[in-house]
């Protein structure tokens, strides 16, 4: 900001014959990119500040008043009058020695033999050396400059110049960030795993593979969030380029997390579902053998945007060559939840479509019933069969390492029964999705005591009916869409959002509700404030009035229910309409 | 002009008396305001003198203790004729007190429980009370000893009722001094006591409750200054008149329900079992259960003064 602001006086200038306004304080470099000239450079980048190491971009200027010099244009200020020449014949000898000299000593970078290349260098005079860093020191700087962490520095003087960490020892400093590797112009720095592995998707990890990152492709709203944990300014206070290059200056690094209150007459509750995780079931060996994942790692792994390009690969890279799907992991199963999860069939099918097209792999998918109910769904299974899936009727044993035979050696067993050939089977497989069944959220009880809504004894929240109220809940202006209701696909989870959004655009639109005329009155002379019915109310009607000392029903919210009248120790509440005497009269007349 | 006043004793453990004597100097304002002709646990008087006078010539009597037998219920007949107010006093009158806990057992089982069961008796012959018997050839008669303990007002008409066991000497005086004054609401009142519950004048900090462990006072200390009924501690509190002062809850215990229910509930003890299971903290069945089996005694935990005016009334024989 204070650059900016301090910059307001222009400059002009020649670059190439071609005039150019700009800041004072900007470099010849900035000027011939706002032109478009190309300078090769080598040690530079707009993260720090230049330090002119590789003299690449070493240009011509003349001064207004007649003279000049060569000159470095990454750190060069310009100034009125100059005219500056990028593309003489003195410049591009001079670069050419530059790089005659960088290549002797680095024989076998890439970038070196391209340079040498444009700068029609065929023979390197001098004698060559086997080093592969050019001591830019681009990488020492930007990590002291940008990172802060200053894990790595110039050693040694003269010939013995190289970079190292200190006493050259594996230095708690780095924070593996990486961004040595990424600014080094010979690429020869390479962050490894300390047993040295490349690493393909750590655990499938779902993690960002960035600090700043959008949550996910189709986010509303579509803004990215800062992984504080792995993001370098909350790790040193450094770095903060994101904001040095955001120009809405959106980014706030002080910005901390808050609750919004918001006052709504309607409530739609989406809050979907969980995966069960199936690390429980420990014949499945999730967790314990590599490359049995869940169904959402297999669609994390299958995404484009996902950690593999949407390459289907196990967790040594290579690509597998038979993969088994487990129907019912967890659902349709006494001991865990004995629902349909209703979806998983239909991805299995997907996924085992994808595979086909994307691998050569094998697929078997090993099911209790194929449960293809929605429209195109069972042409879909047919098209499978076609496509030669391996479907095994029956629910898939175990899953082992344990081989017996050459074939089975370092391969994923699974043990089942074929009921369809009525045989006990053994099938060595490269990697098993397994089918994970939908859970209710570990907070639906929690929530439906918020939002006053009944839980069903799987765990998802009730709708009022389940033909003629399939979104509304026993509270009024309380919705229930998705996941949270019941496992469902997508087309039905858009349904019921959008008959949800329905329900509550007729009550905004009538502008009023009607509210119960049977409720609960507190005669407040009687209620001694003890406290009791006040968690007993499934609408959250009934509170304590501190400065009354008496608790009071909200009417608005009251249903009439009678849980609170009946609960009343004092009598001090009372069901309109169902007054003692009136039962007692009622009970009088039918003895 | 003096009024007359009379107290007696049904079946009570004379408590209520002693609390009206408790009324210290103030007795001596009762006094002044009051002739009492007739008070057998004070003053010497005979039942036939009672008999003698005109009816409704008492302008007060006070009838303390529970109907249970033939005596109490001739002599609570006898005074409500001769008194033109009568007032049950106490919880044997009021709801039936402790001795309507007799109700869970039928006559013979406790005078047998009495004469030969008890270990301190010595009863080698086994002899009972008879209503009539022979000695030396007169014939004695003793009262008959019912089979059900009642209420006062199961068995005269009542106009007012002084909750408490024993009620506090206070509200006595206070209930008195209406009297004196002539400024009686209407009949049927419960006065010398307040018309919310005991948890209106208990000094408690009150939450709101989930309860996940009962326990009886003597198996905990309870925090002080804390609902005891949050604190897993079985307090009528909640379905209890106040007017005592809150004195047992001052002192660390659980209110027993000596002053009996508000007006219009139907049913002390049974109000208390819905208020405390609408409260139960947990909601799985087994649960429920666990928690529920601190209640060692549950009949006589929520009817330990109410059984004669509960819906039970009695154990069914």
């Amino acid at each position: 900001m204070e650059e900016k602001e301090a910059s307001q006086v222009l400059v002009h200038l020649e670059v190439d014959g071609k005039s150019v306004s700009l800041a004072e304080g900007s470099t010849i470099l900035d000027a011939a990119k706002l032109l478009g000239v190309q300078i090769p450079t080598l040690c530079y980048t707009p993260l720090v500040e230049p330090y002119a190491a590789c003299r690449l971009c070493s240009v011509e200027v003349e001064y207004p008043r007649g003279g000049g010099k060569v000159v470095t244009a990454c750190n060069y200020q310009v100034w009125d009058g100059i005219k500056v020449r990028t593309d003489t014949d003195k410049i591009r000898r001079i670069r050419g020695m530059i790089v005659e000299m960088l290549l002797a000593r680095c024989p076998d970078i890439q970038v070196l033999k391209d340079l040498a290349e444009e700068y029609g260098i065929e023979k390197v005079r001098l004698e060559k050396q086997e080093e592969g860093c050019i001591l830019c020191g681009l990488c020492v700087r930007v990590c002291a400059e940008l990172v802060g962490a200053h894990a790595i520095s110039f050693a040694g003087r003269g010939l013995d110049r190289r970079v190292a960490t200190p006493y050259d020892k594996s230095s708690d400093a780095c924070i593996a960030c990486g961004a040595c590797a990424l600014v080094c112009p010979t690429k020869i720095i390479h962050v490894e795993d300390q047993e040295g592995r490349e690493i393909i998707h750590e655990e499938l990890s779902l993690g960002p593979s960035k600090a700043i990152t959008l949550p996910f492709m189709q986010a509303v709203p579509n803004i990215p969030y800062i992984d504080t944990e792995h993001c370098i300014h909350f790790q040193t206070g450094e770095c903060g380029y994101c904001a040095k290059i955001c120009d809405r200056d959106a980014i706030d690094y002080e910005l901390q997390e808050e609750t919004i209150e918001v006052d709504v007459g309607n409530i739609i509750m989406a809050t979907g579902f969980e995966l069960f995780d199936p690390s429980v079931m420990g014949q499945y060996g999730y967790g314990r053998l590599k490359n049995v994942v869940t169904s959402l790692e297999f669609e994390h792994l299958n995404c484009a945007a996902g950690p593999t390009g949407g390459r289907i690969l196990m967790t040594d890279g290579g690509e597998p060559s038979s993969v088994g799907i487990i129907h019912c992991v967890g659902s349709r199963d006494e001991n865990y939840y004995k629902y349909c999860s209703r979806v998983c069939c239909m991805y299995a099918l997907k996924y085992a479509h994808l595979i086909k097209e994307k691998t050569d792999a094998d697929v078997y998918s090993f099911y209790i019933d194929m449960r293809c109910f929605g429209k195109g769904y069972e042409e879909f299974y047919h098209r499978l069969l076609e496509e030669g899936v391996q479907f095994i009727r029956g629910r898939a044993a175990e899953i082992t390492d344990y081989a017996i035979d050459s074939d089975e050696e370092g391969k994923l067993i699974v043990l089942c029964e074929d009921t369809l050939i009525g045989a006990l089977r053994r099938i060595p497989l490269d990697m098993v999705v397994l089918c994970s069944a939908m859970k209710s959220n570990e907070d639906a009880k929690e929530l439906s005591r918020i939002f006053s809504c009944s839980l069903g004894s799987d765990g998802f929240f009730i709708e009022k009916h389940p033909k003629l109220a399939p979104v509304s809940t026993t509270s009024d202006g309380v919705f229930i869409a998705g996941g949270c209701q019941g496992p469902k696909d997508i087309p039905d989870t858009v349904a019921q959002g959008a008959a949800a959004a329905a329900e509550v655009l007729s009550l905004i639109d009538r502008k009023e509700v009607e509210v119960e005329a049977a409720i609960a009155v507190v005669d407040e002379d009687r209620c001694s404030g003890c406290k009791l019915c006040n968690t007993l109310c499934p609408y959250l009607a009934v509170k304590y009035d501190e400065e009354k000392g008496v608790s009071v029903v909200n009417e608005a919210l009251c249903k009439g229910c009678g849980t609170c009248a009946a609960g009343c120790p004092s009598n001090a509440i009372s069901a309109r309409h169902f007054e003692n005497r009136q039962i007692f009269a009622e009970i009088e007349g039918l003895l | 002009m003096k009024l007359k006043g009379g107290i007696y004793w049904g079946a009570g453990c004379g408590g209520c008396d002693v609390a009206v004597l408790d009324l210290h100097e103030k007795i001596l304002d009762v006094a002044e305001k009051m002739d009492l002709l007739f008070w057998p646990i004070a003053l010497d008087f005979k039942y036939d003198d009672v008999r003698a006078m005109e009816d409704a010539e008492f302008d007060i009597v006070l009838y303390n203790g529970a109907i249970r037998n033939s005596e109490n219920e001739e002599m609570a007949k006898l005074l409500r004729r001769k008194s033109k107010t009568m007032v049950a006093l106490g919880a044997c009158a009021h709801i039936g007190g402790l001795p309507s806990l007799a109700n869970y057992h039928t006559k013979q089982s406790v005078l047998e429980r009495v004469y030969l069961e008890t270990e301190s008796n010595e009863n080698p012959d086994g002899t009972m009370p008879l209503e009539r018997s022979t000695v030396d050839g007169n014939e004695l008669e003793l009262p008959r000893f019912y089979n059900t303990v009642k209420t006062l007002d199961q068995v005269v008409d009542v106009d007012y009722y002084i909750p408490g066991c024993p009620p506090v000497p206070e509200q006595i005086f206070s209930a008195l001094s209406a009297v004196f004054i002539g400024e009686l609401p209407p009949k049927g009142s419960v006065i010398g006591a307040g018309t919310k519950t005991l948890c209106d004048e208990c000094p408690h900090e009150k939450e709101e409750k989930e309860i996940s462990i009962i326990k009886r006072p003597l198996e905990m200390i309870p925090e002080p200054g804390k609902c005891l009924l949050e604190q897993g501690l079985i307090c009528l509190g909640p379905v209890t008149r106040e007017g005592c002062g809150a004195r047992c809850i001052n002192s660390g215990v659980p209110c027993r329900g000596c002053y009996g229910p508000l007006d219009d509930v139907y049913d002390q003890g049974v109000k208390m079992v819905s208020a405390l299971a609408s409260v139960l903290e947990p909601k799985e069945e087994k649960e429920i259960d666990k928690v529920l089996d601190g209640i060692v005694d549950p009949l006589r935990t929520f009817h330990r003064f109410s059984t004669a005016a509960s819906i039970l009334r009695r154990k069914k024989v």
